[in-house]
């Protein structure tokens, strides 16, 4: 009863993340702040139905399952790598340079380190 | 010896635990074939990963990891807060730029990683050099807060454990 009573929380305040990721990709206006709201239905939205499935498994189905952690783990080591391509993509693309903030350092950010690469593309361009 | 034939003894544990979570049993059948894989794949991989990465303390490690899931629940309720309250005109988003002490590129990743994990802030690039991270955060009214957080909260614990 107890268990059941946890699962179902944790089911509601899963999905309840979800939604608000989803209404954050609605409401927000900037592609970089859109990027927000979904990675972050990933880590309590996801994990809170994965910690239900865990407790449903141990307590009504009586049969224990750790898959769930697995899941868990590719999660948090492939969504860091999803956001920053598509940043680094959206800073290529319609970012202006000149609206980042300085390094801080001698070298430009990495994305923008493009210097043998710009007058290449610009000889490609120029040939009929 | 040893290490020539488990160069990663790590990664060679991390994936024992991980073929028998993937099995979700304990059988001696899958004990002998989560070592056979745990042996050849750090082998087979290893000339993409020469160096091995000093892990100081794995103590210190758990200790993050349980941190940063408690992090990336507070966040999460924060930035639920500003999506469904802000109205978008108040929504101070900002670039800002973390220089780094951190030099192991295993612990950048995990920094990087550990930054766009916590909701608001994304880690969106890295200087040429590797010596400074651009993030990008939801809401940020005082970026200098923002960026100290990181570097005390975060980049701290890692130099413990990795340097």
């Amino acid at each position: 009863m107890i268990a059941e009573v946890v699962i179902s929380l944790l089911l509601v305040i899963g999905g309840a993340f979800g939604l608000i990721g989803s209404l954050g990709l609605l409401k927000l206006r900037q592609p970089m702040q859109r990027l927000h709201a979904p990675t972050k239905a990933t880590t309590i939205g996801v994990g809170a139905a994965l910690l239900a499935s865990i407790i449903y498994a141990a307590t009504v189905l009586d049969d224990p399952s750790w898959q769930e952690l697995l899941i868990m783990v590719f999660l948090f080591i492939t969504s860091p790598i999803t956001a920053n391509f598509l940043s680094k993509a959206h800073l290529h693309r319609t970012i202006p340079p000149d609206s980042l903030p300085p390094t801080g350092t001698d070298s430009p950010w990495a994305t923008l380190d493009t210097e043998d690469a710009a007058p290449a593309r610009d000889a490609d361009r120029q040939a009929p | 010896m040893l290490a020539r034939i488990f160069p990663h003894p790590v990664l060679t544990a991390g994936l024992i635990v991980i073929w028998l979570l993937l099995v979700n049993h304990i059988k001696v059948g899958s004990l002998v074939m989560a070592a056979i894989l745990g042996t050849a794949i750090p082998l087979l991989t290893r000339s993409y990963w020469p160096d091995r990465p000093r892990i100081r303390s794995l103590r210190a490690l758990a200790g993050y990891a349980l941190l940063v899931v408690w992090d990336i629940i507070l966040a999460n309720i924060i930035v639920a807060r500003i999506i469904l309250f802000k109205p978008n005109d108040r929504i101070e988003t900002r670039w800002i730029t973390v220089p780094l002490d951190l030099r192991t590129p295993e612990a950048i990743t995990l920094l990087a990683a550990t930054i766009t994990l916590t909701p608001g802030t994304v880690t969106a690039d890295m200087s040429a050099c590797g010596r400074a991270l651009l993030i990008h955060s939801l809401h940020a009214p005082d970026p200098d807060a923002v960026r100290d957080e990181i570097k005390s909260r975060y980049e701290a614990r890692l130099k413990r454990i990795f340097e």
